[in-house]
């Protein structure tokens, strides 16, 4: 070190203690740019996985005809299951959400919104168990039953979300609203909500997207199917992809495998299309609410 | 209402007597109501739900809670044709993959959560963040079927026999089975899935440490380490022990991922190796097959357990989140 002190022309490199604590920085930066790495490493790994057998699967028929061939009756439970789960979902969560931004005081906001964060943190599993206990038990499997479960998975996610959204909606829209006399329920429905569909509708394809995936409750309320038809019938199981991944990933034979692969491309291209899209939907609209 | 509303509109306006306007106003009692109370119909039927599902899961589980009572807990046999269940080797399983789960998630997701809130240039952040976010969306089934094909043999011949040999020592790294299905794998499974959970909420607990504090501490000669390790990380700590609890409650509630890749065991062994099964994946894995009533109570019994670590978990997490003041760890 004195010795760099006494060469005028020496760089101007650090040296000593302050080298060795800019390398441990270092490292410690590449550590965590590594960890990121891994992070998407991981997801690429997955849906290659998924994209490179799933694709040899995919044709028309696949797509549409029944079992020993096809996922089509799969496809079309899984979206019934999914719409009436929605439908159940979305009102009550957008009523929940108005009632947190628009009615509740202090404590409510604090107490529910406690609530939904329990809600969602719910293993799906319990769920699946309590929907059985109340509609399947000592009856029979249905696709209504995989419905009301989901609507609860949904539910907390579309609340928080379009709660989100409409704390958003400029204070000043509501003042002038009740400055021109107009009650609050023309306001929360003309001037409010119009406002804050964009964000309301991303964050229940958000919630549909989660739903559309979700296993656990299903084996429990709706896996005794018939994989060749789709009855459309409400009151009894019908198939759907998740189950049907989860049936043939269970029995380990390659035919089934490759069914299997190609269920979980058309499951993963919908879901992350969906995310995607709705991720972007939601950062514009946030902006040009919060503009 | 434009400037060219017709006459009769702007009469009402003004003359709230006439017909019309008593009639709009009526309206919007009504409205108001009706409004206020289908909100508060929601979100007490919200609140209720949580309750109902309490209610259901411990009552279809009297039978066995009344049978077997607190010893449930600590007995490990589980054998449905005799009639005897204990969920000792389930807790084991459950506690053992998720901790790994935590281990080897937390480090990364942190780091993850450094990298994207402090190091990465804004054009990366933007393409990574929804990247890490993505992997928490696909679906477990299909990360589940993943592992079965893929990640359980990788395990299995490579990860398996290395560790054996080089920290074989150690019970933990016991000889590896006949196949990849293991506590390992699983236990690298649920961390793929706490990763997405802890790394994002870290993210934002990292981008609200204010900026000037970081500055100051640069200014007085700080490395970029020395800012994390002394500025950074201490103003975080509790939002990052309650973003972790959020990861654990996602690992001890994970049922089909885990079914697939653990491989159904039903003996506690000290090898990570070992087949095992944890409350969620014990429950999806036989409730289909039940055989008698019994079973299915006790079946709802490890649900009644898994609810209870699964509720204080989150509970605890909100409360940290609360008690300290992190807002951002509630909204997840």
């Amino acid at each position: 070190m004195s010795g760099s002190l006494l060469d005028p022309t020496a760089p101007l490199t650090p040296s000593g203690n302050l080298r060795r604590r800019q390398v441990f920085s270092r490292i410690a930066e590449s550590g965590a740019t590594l960890a990121a790495v891994v992070a998407v490493g991981v997801l690429a790994i997955v849906i290659f996985a998924v994209v490179k057998n799933g694709a040899s699967a995919l044709s028309l028929d696949f797509l549409t005809k029944g079992a020993p061939v096809g996922i089509g009756p799969a496809i079309l439970g899984t979206g019934l299951i999914v719409a009436v789960a929605t439908a159940i979902a979305m009102p009550i969560g957008i009523l929940v959400a108005l009632y947190l931004t628009e009615f509740a005081g202090r404590r409510a906001t604090t107490q529910i919104r406690l609530t939904l964060d329990l809600l969602n943190g719910l293993p799906s599993i319990i769920i699946g168990l309590f929907v059985f206990g109340l509609l399947v038990d000592h009856k029979q499997q249905s696709a209504y039953a995989a419905s009301v479960a989901l609507a609860i998975i949904e539910l907390p996610m579309i609340a928080r979300g379009s709660q989100e959204v409409l704390l958003l909606v400029p204070g000043s829209m509501r003042e002038a609203a009740d400055a021109l006399g107009i009650s609050r329920w023309r306001t929360v429905l003309k001037v409010i909500l119009p406002s804050a569909l964009g964000g309301i509708m991303t964050s229940t394809v958000l919630a549909v997207a989660r739903a559309a995936g979700e296993t656990a409750p299903l084996i429990l309320l709706c896996s005794v199917f018939d994989p060749r038809s789709f009855s459309g019938h409400i009151g009894e199981a019908v198939p759907n992809i998740p189950v049907m991944i989860f049936q043939l990933s269970e029995e380990g034979n390659p035919e089934g495998f490759a069914r299997a692969w190609g269920a979980g491309l058309v499951l993963v291209a919908f879901i992350l299309f969906a995310s995607l899209g709705a991720r972007a939907l939601l950062a514009r609209s946030k902006r040009k609410l919060s503009a | 209402m434009s400037a060219t509303a017709s006459p009769g509109v702007l009469e009402g306006a003004r003359a709230p007597k006439s017909r019309s306007g008593k009639r709009r106003k009526q309206a919007d009692r009504i409205g108001d109501r009706l409004l206020y109370g289908v909100c508060l119909l929601a979100a007490l039927l919200t609140v209720a739900v949580i309750f109902v599902v309490g209610y259901q899961v411990v009552s279809h589980a009297m039978p066995a809670i009344s049978k077997f009572g607190l010893g449930f807990l600590v007995n490990t046999t589980w054998q449905p044709n005799f009639g005897e269940f204990g969920a000792g080797s389930l807790l084991f399983g459950t506690a053992v993959s998720s901790f790994m789960a935590l281990l080897l998630g937390a480090p990364i997701s942190i780091s993850i959560g450094l990298y994207l809130s402090l190091l990465a240039p804004a054009g990366v952040r933007g393409l990574v963040a929804p990247l890490v976010e993505l992997l928490a969306a696909i679906p477990s089934v299909i990360l589940g079927f993943w592992g079965i094909l893929v990640l359980a043999p990788f395990v299995h011949e490579h990860i398996e026999p290395w560790l054996h040999s080089t920290l074989g020592f150690i019970p933990l790294f016991g000889p590896a089975q006949t196949t990849g299905s293991s506590m390992f794998t699983a236990g690298l499974i649920l961390t793929i899935m706490v990763i997405p959970i802890i790394a994002s909420i870290s993210r934002d607990l990292f981008l609200a440490v204010p900026r000037d504090v970081q500055d100051g501490a640069s200014a007085l000669g700080a490395t970029r380490w020395e800012v994390v390790r002394g500025v950074v990380l201490p103003s975080t700590a509790s939002g990052v022990v309650a973003a972790s609890l959020l990861g654990l409650g996602r690992a001890l509630g994970e049922a089909i991922a885990v079914t697939q890749v653990i491989g159904a065991g039903s003996t506690i062994k000290a090898s990570l190796f070992e087949t095992g099964d944890t409350l969620a994946s014990r429950i999806a894995n036989q409730f289909p097959g039940a055989l008698t009533e019994l079973h299915k109570a006790s079946l709802f019994y490890l649900g009644v357990i898994l609810l209870v670590i699964g509720l204080l978990s989150n509970l605890f997490a909100q409360w940290i989140g609360r008690r300290f003041g992190y807002h951002g760890v509630a909204a997840r």
